[in-house]
Order: C-alpha cells, then structure tokens, then sequence
C-alpha cells in the first residue's frame, strides 16, 4: 500500500490556481509587511552567479543548508569546441575552477565541464528529472520560468538570493499576482511554441508580466509536448515575468517517468497521484485574464532590439510612425542599430549567421525539427551555422538518430553543450554588424557579441534561413515529415 | 539609510536591459567589487574604448551624478546582479523610473540602490530639469518623499522595501530565526523531492 501525499493545505475550500496550491504548501511564515518566506525544494546554481555567494558565505563562515538539493552545473562561459582541448579563456577558467572547488567545499552535486550530462541549467533540470511538477525551484538565471512547464513554481534570482537560499533554503518573496494567459487554436504547419511565445511577447509587451506568475491554460497548451511547453515558459521573463507555469498533466508524468532523479516504482505511482492534485480548479480565477487563438498564427521574426519588436515573416519592418510618440526614439534606435529600414520585407533580409541552441530550442524535437529543414541541402556560402546542443544527453541523443550528419553534411558546426551564442561569453560570438538568425531568446544591443544584430526565430525557421541566406517563410518549405 | 540625495542624470529610454548595464563579457568575475568602469559600457565607449561622445555619463555636467533618472521597464532581462554592483560601484545611489524589471528591483533592494517608481510623465518633467545639469533629487525614504529644485511629491513603496533599505538588515540573519518553520518544512518534506545521489554513480 503506496502512501499518499496530502498537501499540508487541503482544506482551502475556494478554486484555486496551481500557483497558490504550491505557494501554500511551500509557505513557511508571513511576515509584518506581507511577504511570505517559501522553502526551496531544488536549487539549480552554476558557474557566472554563484562564486559571490560562495565565497559571502565562506566570510561569515556559514554553511550550505541543503547541499543534497542544490546542484551546480557549468554552462555559461564554457566552451562548446572539442573537451579535450585546453580552456583558453582565463577568467572562465578561473569561474569554472570556482565552482569546483565550491562544490567540493560546501558539499553540492556537481555536473562539471566533462560530465556526460553536462548542460545548459534550464535543459539539464527537466531532462535529469532534477525539476519536478509541485516542487519550488530557484536558479540564479532568469529563463529559470522553464521549469514551470513541468508544473514547478519556479523562480529566477539574483546573487543575493542564491546566497540567501545556499544559507537558509528559502526566499522572502511578495506573492505574485497571477495571470492566465488562455491559448485556443491549432498551430498551422511550420509554426511553433517559439511564435506563440514570440507573439505573446509582442502582445504583452517586454513589461507586461512585471510582477506577475503567468499561467499558460487552454486547449492549445494541452496539446503541447512538454518541450513545447518549455519553449513557451522560457520566454514568459521576456515579457517581465519572473516565473511562469503550466498545470501538469499526463504528458508531464509520461516525459518525468524514468528520468534519471526522478521517483520510481511506488514512488512515482504516490507522486503521481499527489500531483494530480495541484492542477487549477475550473473556477480558479485570475488578477488577469488573457485569451489568444493561435490559429492563422504565422512564423515570427523579431527586428528590433528587445523580443516585443517582432513581427510575422510575411511582413515587413515598420515604420516608427506606427507608434505612439513616446515610443518612437526607442524604434528609431532599434532600427539604427539594427541596420534595416522600415517597409524592408522581411524575406529580404539576409542573415550571415545561424545559432540553433540555447535554453529556449536546444532540446532533441528542436534540433530534429531543424534537420527536417536541412536535410538534403547546403548552407548558404555567405552563412556560417552552427548547432549547439542543450545538453550531453541531448547531443549524444542526437547522434544516435544521426542528426549530426545531416547537420555536418549540410555545413552546420556541430558543438558541445553550453549557453554558448545566446550569451556571448565565450568565443562563439557574432562580429560587429553581422546579422543572425538565432533560436535564442534576446536580441538586445550586443547581447551576441559586440555590434551583433540578432533575429530571434524558431528552429525550423533558423535552419531554413541558413540554408537560402536570408529568411524565408518556413510553411512554404518543402521538408520530410520524419527522419 | 533615510535620505538619498544628488546630482540627478537623465538617461530617457525604456527597456534598459541588465546587458547594457553591464554586458555578459564583465560577468566572468569572482569578486563584486569594481565594476562601475563596465556600466553602460557598450555605451559609453565605442569600439576603440574610447568615450562615446554624447552619452550622458560622459558628459561633464553629469560626471558626479548619482541619481539615475530612466524611463519604464529599467532593469528588465537578466538576472545579473552585476547590474545593480556596476551602477552601486560607479556611484548610483537611485534609479526614478515608471516601472522596473523584478530580478532587477529584488537585486537592487539587497545591495542598497534605492529604486524609486514613479509615473513617467513626471519623470519626462524631472528629466527637463535634469538636462541642463545642476539639479540635485532628494528622495526622503521614511517619508516616502521626493524633491527637486522647489518641488516635492509624494511617492509609494512595498513597505518590505522602505524597512530594509532603511535598516539595511542582513536578511540571512533575520531569516536564521525561523529556523523551526524551516525545519517543520523539512520534516513533511515530500520524500520524492529528495536527490538520490547515488544515481549519479549509475548515470
């Protein structure tokens, strides 16, 4: 007779969002001015955020509370050439030897440099089974809004946080408002999470969820594949939201179960049946309610200097007339910097980079719906493409139903997992004024490298463009339905 | 801390991101210290590293300026608080914006930058003052009051935020004291959540 888990806060009676459920049971004290101390269940920590906390720690000789729950990984400054290449980057270095000694010290699991399952923070968690649906989770990285989709209440942090979680397993935070954002309609061949997402943003604009938890619902989220479902909450900080979350459900157990961490046997079966618990009630009701349909959604192309500047492959660059006044120094700026015109169609533009990679479409469905696109073809000369997995796992996946040699024979790099051109702190880098077709998840000025003008686009979208040298509206391609 | 005041520094656009605050290249340090020279560094220097003239902070008028006055959505993506050291380390005492990125606000609170939200259309009429140079911003954080040449308004904050800019608590300490209800949480902890690390001998 398996055990059943009950949730401490039961016997609120009232419909309610999973976002309070979890908040609940995770809600230790209230203090004087309101804000709720919440306990941590997972604590994802990695190399560029964590060696100020560490070493804070270490001053006022405290301890980590709960080594056996944090768990560090190195992804953003590392290489992504060959591993048995020395590190070139001092300062990485330095960073990269940091954490291993402060993994050492205060005890934390480590998935260094050369571990198998090395990763990116955002696709190791999931794909490990480390994230857990009705678990609160903290990672000192923002597109920590990922692990919502496996129905964690999770949250992005500053350095301060991670120290305080490393000493104490908590956070003092202010209870969020909550936004459901209600997605109806099918997705139209050639179109993605990654436009919805887009779309959203550009629809909420990049502040709109500002103080807010989103909360994904309807028909069209139910349909999606936990990946999917990734993509979209990855994105849910670039419209301002700290953490975002969609009701597990099925899907979510079927892609936990097996998972390295992740319960076994009797285990799962009562983690299960607990987590079926947490879903919003059919009357849960909202701060904020937003209905999209994403039928006649088209591929979307963002051209400006943040992810609200975004508009469909069938249009153009537009005009800063179109904007209230205040809003136009702002697009003017966008489009100086980013070289383009406005009414300049956006299958014009010519691209001489690709990046597939990042914690937003890094994942295996990501880089097979790129191979799709790529099979069978050759990377523009003027292109120069690369592929950087999410993860280890995620590559050697790749390999074995040889995505790599469609992507080598085609002209792709072929790289090792890590934050790679998303973040531009290592060597993968665009040069002053080179213009990219990038699967990541900001476009901001130099974000990519100093100069850098960045495209943000789905996989399949990136890979077409490197194959033709410009963008090209990716429902009109002619590709295989599996490989 | 009750009183901030100085030299205030109009820098009028929206959606100043954490990476142009300080760009990722500035973020592979292990100390928090130094690191005013990076802020708005892609701004303030061009490619040669030289300053770029016309940006504010290179501006004579504004060169002891400690005052940021910014439009909405300051702070907004990474949660990089490098951010908030670069701006503290150069000699930001304040931003005044209409709104700010949340990872940004939290960051700024722990490490003392007093962020002030107020409607932007005020802080388009403060920037008109500001642009000439000379013009010192008062903000009263225990009266929750702002001034400006013979102005003075009202503004609010969380209450959370007024206290522990004032008191400058170290919250670690303060939270420390609730020790039972962490360890009441840890007890009933669902035993799912735990690691097997064993499994990473496996793996």
């Amino acid at each position: 007779m398996g055990k059943v888990y009950k949730r401490f806060t039961e016997s609120v009676n009232m419909a309610t969002t999973i976002i309070e459920k979890i908040w609940k049971e995770h809600e230790l004290a209230v203090d004087d001015d309101g804000r709720s101390l919440i306990y941590i269940d997972r604590h994802l920590t990695h190399e560029v955020t964590s060696p100020v906390a560490f070493e804070d720690l270490r001053i006022r000789g405290r301890k980590l509370r709960r080594p056996d729950l944090t768990v560090a990984v190195m992804d953003h400054n590392v290489p992504t050439g060959p591993r048995e290449e020395p590190i070139r980057d001092e300062l990485s270095y330095k960073q990269m030897q940091a954490l291993y000694k402060n993994s050492e010290d205060f005890g934390t699991i480590l998935l260094d440099y050369y571990s198998p399952f090395q990763g990116i923070i955002h696709i190791i968690g999931p794909e490990l089974g480390l994230t857990l649906p009705g678990m609160t989770l903290a990672a000192g990285d923002s597109h920590t809004s990922t692990h919502g989709a496996l129905g964690a209440l999770a949250f992005g942090i500053g350095t301060s946080e991670v120290e305080h979680v490393f000493a104490t397993q908590t956070l003092w935070l202010k209870k969020p408002k909550t936004m459901e954002i209600k997605v109806s309609g099918s997705f139209g061949r050639g179109v993605y999470s990654k436009d919805l997402a887009l779309f959203l943003i550009g629809q909420l604009g990049t502040g709109g969820g500002i103080g807010h938890i989103l909360e994904y619902t309807g028909e069209t989220i139910r349909s999606m594949t936990p990946d999917e479902r990734m993509t979209l909450c990855n994105l849910s900080t670039e419209a301002g939201a700290r953490s975002s979350i969609i009701s597990p459900d099925d899907k979510i157990f079927n892609y936990v179960r097996g998972r390295a961490f992740a319960p076994e046997e009797d285990d799962f079966n009562e983690a299960v049946e607990y987590w079926k618990t947490l879903a919003s009630d059919p009357n849960a009701t909202y701060d904020k309610s937003y209905s999209f349909d994403v039928s006649g959604l088209k591929p979307m192309v963002t051209w400006g200097t943040n992810p609200s500047m975004v508009v469909p492959v069938t249009g153009s660059i537009p005009s800063p007339d179109q904007f209230e006044a205040s809003r136009r120094p702002g697009i003017e700026a966008a489009l100086k910097y980013m070289g383009l015109t406005p009414g300049q169609v956006i299958t014009d533009i010519k691209v001489d980079r690709v990046f597939i990679g990042s914690c937003t479409n890094s994942r295996l469905s990501d880089l097979t719906i790129a191979a799709r696109v790529v099979k069978g073809r050759k990377v523009s000369k003027s292109v120069r493409a690369m592929v950087v997995p999410g993860s280890q796992y995620v590559k050697r996946n790749a390999e074995r139903k040889g995505l790599h040699s469609i992507f080598l024979e085609a002209g792709f790099e072929w790289r090792n997992a890590g934050c790679s051109m998303c973040i531009g702190m290592n060597e993968d880098q665009l040069l002053p004024s080179e213009r990219a077709a990038s699967t990541t998840n900001r476009n901001f000025e130099n974000r990519q490298g100093p100069g850098g003008r960045t495209h943000l686009v789905s996989p399949a979208m990136a890979a077409a463009a490197a194959i033709e040298g410009h963008f090209v509206d990716i429902t009109q391609w002619d590709m295989p339905e599996a490989i | 801390m009750d009183v901030v005041a100085g030299l205030a520094v109009p820098l009028l656009r929206e959606n100043v991101d954490t990476d142009q605050i300080i760009p990722a290249q500035f973020l592979r340090i292990l100390t928090k210290n130094g690191l005013g020279r990076y802020l708005f560094y892609r701004w303030r220097y061009d490619q040669d590293g030289k300053p770029t003239p016309g940006f504010v902070l290179n501006d004579e008028r504004f060169r002891k300026a400690t005052v940021l006055l910014a439009l909405k959505n300051f702070g907004i993506g990474s949660s990089r608080e490098n951010a908030v050291w670069a701006l503290t380390d150069y000699g930001i005492k304040a931003v005044i914006a209409p709104s700010f990125g949340d990872i940004f606000y939290e960051n700024a609170v722990k490490n003392g930058l007093v962020c002030i939200r107020i409607d932007e259309k005020l802080i388009q009429q403060i920037g008109k003052e500001a642009e000439a140079g000379g013009l010192t911003v008062r903000i009263n954080i225990k009266e929750q009051s702002l001034s400006y040449g013979s102005q003075s308004i009202h503004y609010t904050m969380e209450p959370s935020v007024r206290r522990r800019l004032m008191s400058g608590e170290d919250e670690i300490e303060n939270t420390i004291k609730y020790e039972n209800k962490i360890m009441a949480y840890e007890q009933r902890m669902k035993k799912f959540y735990q690691i097997d690390r064993k499994r990473l001998l496996y793996e």
